[in-house]
């Protein structure tokens, strides 16, 4: 009892620090916790794709997989080769990993609960996932290793270009919200018609390269040309193992689940709900129901999910890109499609097109 | 200034896209191929010098284990090249049988090429589907002959022995009940001919979910199209054959050109591309499945209608049966005598191909006189297609190697022997 008393007035005059601190372990376990069991997720639903059944030894239907790799790869050795450089190898995975968590301190998951209820929050999401790719530069460059290198310099290219097809998109978003603010971003895209109030609509074009730019961007197929298994055996971390390794695993699932909560924020209003404006007041007053019909961060839960569905889609379907038909998607067909796109939104807002701005203000 | 030199790395023995043991050594400036240099010899297990020392009957077995996914096919090229030299032709059975089991084999050596080709080219679910199919398949080897790969079923005279009547059945387990056993064990009620069949009705259907997953998609096309082009001239001056020579516009196949066993009686079509890239020959050989499933079906009809022996009654080749060497001295004899000395060869050579899923698979034998080749000469197709690499790949990215590598349908036990 003392301890808790004493852990709450350290809570207390340490404010409000501490409280940012609360809030971000509240935000990163969970998100851990995702990162972990989206690789279950994966391992089951390409599995089932595959005709073949995943994981199904550890725990009930393989639910405990994901700790038991997670064990498994806590108490491997980290071997670090020789002729690499000791700190930049050590320090690449966590800087792979650090801004797709910090990213999150920006993402509003309620219509109050948000950590940093910052004005630039897109500039600042831009910004930070921009730094992980020297995690992936880094990585290449210390294994001293020609597979590794090459995957490195692959996935620098790559994610340099992919980058401008998305900040494209996101400045269509921009327009069409008036805001940076990602709580804002959503607000504007609340109205009486349900989904079809949501940006992903008139924003179609940019909604759909947002979200292969975001493909690319985590290294996933059909991009993953930076890990290839055929090509470059494992790419940029074909030198780590033990927890470096899994570090960069954790990563690119983090990622993932970034890019997919931006792509619903930006795209498919967040936590609104798909049936706002069609359900009455009165509905959403009752109890229980009204709070499932209502907006919430179960909507953004669902959303994420079927963004992280299509990426394990893919990953099942398509055969890999080659490196430089990559750039030429991303450079002739992406960022010229942005652009035109991009003025065709300013067409439409500046023309209060309905139902998205034909409200005053 | 530094000087700006090309890259050299070392593509394998150790990579997943390897094949098996293949190392190449890449010269690379940035991702383009400048020269690419195949290094065979790491699977090498002396199989023409461990023929030499060892009674015909017994060299069998090492012919499984060159190309290892297809079998079959290799017995035939040197169980072929004996019965050339011997002078025999075995009952029409036992040749409709082999056509049956040569096809099954090239099925099931295309499958697992498009399985891995696909899978280097990034189509992961593609390696699960054929190797689904690849799953029936085996146990037809099984079924016939009692081993799922080395089946070592052909021998000099026929096969070693009739179809079974009774298709082996899966048993119960922990882990699936009785519905799930009697689902399995469907298709598995009649003979083996009726489990063949009934693959047969099956397989184009799955032909065509590969297709769609492949066949028009774009990225696929990208990958493929234009990779590794080998002109007609080139082809034929390289000593490709095979799917490679036929993929570049040659329809040269010995099924057709060269008719052995019952091949003659034969209805099917030799699909020829017209650009002789990865793509044309993909398309080659996903046609090739059809065809070979259109054979296995006319096999199944005639091998039904028409039953008989499927050996030469000849005992200083074939074995007597268990039964008679019970009670006939003579019988006894002629086993012991065949399975320790085996039978002597007039003093001669011969040739004998075939058209393996790969391409020619030649086995030159030349005879002293003795129960032993004095020599035997494997011609595998993977090695004259290998020598291209070079040239196929030269130009190209990194990427691109792994798709030539994939087209090639390269086997390490074939190639280096």
């Amino acid at each position: 009892m003392a301890l808790w008393q004493w852990l709450v007035d350290q809570y207390q005059s340490w404010q409000p620090v501490s409280g940012y601190l609360v809030h971000i372990v509240a935000i990163t376990i969970p998100l851990f916790v995702c990162v972990a069991y989206l690789t279950l997720a994966e391992r089951k639903i390409i599995g089932a794709m595959q005709v073949r059944m995943g994981p199904t030894r550890v725990g009930w239907k393989g639910l405990l997989q994901p700790w038991a790799d997670m064990f498994k790869l806590m108490f491997k050795e980290i071997i670090i080769p020789s002729g690499s450089n000791k700190i930049l190898f050590l320090i690449a995975p966590i800087l792979s990993l650090a801004p797709a968590m910090a990213a999150w301190a920006v993402v509003p998951l309620d219509a109050t609960t948000v950590l940093a209820d910052v004005n630039a929050g897109l500039l600042y999401v831009l910004a930070v996932t921009s730094i992980g790719v020297y995690g992936v530069i880094i990585a290449g460059w210390a294994s001293n290793s020609k597979y590794a290198l090459l995957g490195a310099l692959r996935s620098s290219a790559q994610i340099v270009s992919y980058e401008i097809a998305m900040g494209f998109a996101l400045v269509g978003v921009l327009i069409a919200a008036g805001s940076m603010n990602l709580g804002d971003i959503i607000i504007a895209q609340a109205g009486n018609h349900g989904p079809f109030n949501w940006f992903w609509l008139p924003l179609l074009p940019l909604f759909v390269i947002y979200f292969i730019s975001g493909v690319a961007e985590t290294n996933r197929a059909p991009f993953d040309v930076a890990e290839g298994e055929s090509e470059i055996v494992a790419g940029f971390h074909v030198e780590y193992s033990g927890m470096a390794f899994a570090v960069f695993f954790l990563a690119e699932y983090a990622n993932m689940i970034l890019i997919s909560v931006l792509a619903a924020v930006m795209f498919l209003g967040g936590w609104l709900s798909p049936l706002q404006g069609w359900v009455s007041d009165a509905t959403l007053a009752t109890p229980y129901i009204g709070w499932i019909l209502d907006d919430g961060f179960h909507w953004l839960l669902a959303k994420i999910s079927i963004f992280l569905f299509l990426y394990l889609w893919f990953r099942a379907t398509f055969p890999r890109y080659r490196y430089d038909q990559i750039m030429r998607l991303g450079w002739k067909v992406f960022i010229p499609i942005t652009i035109v796109w991009i003025i065709v939104v300013g067409g439409m807002v500046l023309g209060h097109v309905g139902p998205w701005w034909d409200h005053p203000g | 200034m530094p000087e700006i030199r090309n890259y050299t790395l070392n593509f394998g023995p150790q990579h997943p896209a390897a094949h098996g043991v293949l190392r190449l050594v890449l010269e690379m400036d940035g991702e383009v191929i400048q020269r690419a240099d195949p290094h065979v010899g790491l699977l090498h297990r002396a199989t023409e010098k461990l023929a030499e020392s060892k009674p015909y009957n017994q060299s069998i077995p090492y012919m499984d284990r060159l190309d290892y996914v297809s079998m079959m096919c290799n017995e035939h090229g040197y169980v072929l090249a004996l019965e050339r030299m011997l002078g025999i032709e075995p009952p029409e059975r036992a040749q409709y049988i082999r056509v049956m089991f040569d096809e099954i084999t090239r099925i099931l050596n295309h499958l697992m090429w498009l399985g891995t080709h696909a899978l280097d080219v990034g189509a992961m679910t593609m390696f699960l589907y054929c190797f689904r199919e690849r799953e029936d398949l085996m146990d037809m080897y099984e079924a016939v002959s009692g081993a799922r790969m080395h089946a070592s079923y052909y021998r000099p005279g026929g096969v070693y022995r009739d179809l079974p009547e009774r298709m082996p059945q899966y048993g119960t387990t922990r882990y699936r009940g009785a519905a799930g056993m009697k689902r399995m064990n469907e298709n598995r009620n009649g003979s083996l001919l009726d489990y063949i069949a009934d693959f047969a009705d099956r397989f184009p259907g799955y032909i065509d979910e590969y297709e769609t997953l492949l066949t028009d998609n774009r990225i696929w096309k990208q990958r493929t199209v234009g990779i590794g082009v080998v002109s007609p001239e080139r082809a034929l001056q390289l000593g490709f054959t095979g799917p490679m020579l036929r993929g570049s516009g040659f329809a040269w196949d010995l099924r057709k050109k060269q008719p052995y066993e019952v091949y003659d009686k034969m209805v099917f079509d030799i699909p020829v591309g017209v650009n002789g890239d990865c793509y044309d020959r993909y398309l080659v050989r996903m046609e090739e499945m059809r065809q070979s499933n259109r054979i296995i079906r006319q096999c199944i009809e005639w091998l039904r209608k028409n039953p008989g022996p499927v050996m030469l009654e000849d005992h200083k080749l074939a074995p007597p049966k268990r039964e008679e060497m019970k009670g006939d001295m003579e019988a006894l004899i002629h086993h012991f005598k065949l399975f320790t000395e085996g039978y002597t060869l007039p003093a001669g050579e011969a040739y004998a191909a075939v058209e393996h899923p790969k391409g020619e698979f030649g086995v030159y034998l030349v005879s002293d006189g003795a129960n032993k080749p004095y020599r035997l000469k494997i011609r595998a197709p993977g090695f004259a297609h290998l020598a291209a690499m070079h040239e196929m790949s030269q130009g190209h990215m990194l990427a691109d190697v792994v798709a030539i590598i994939g087209t090639m349908d390269i086997v390490f036990g074939e190639i280096d022997r």
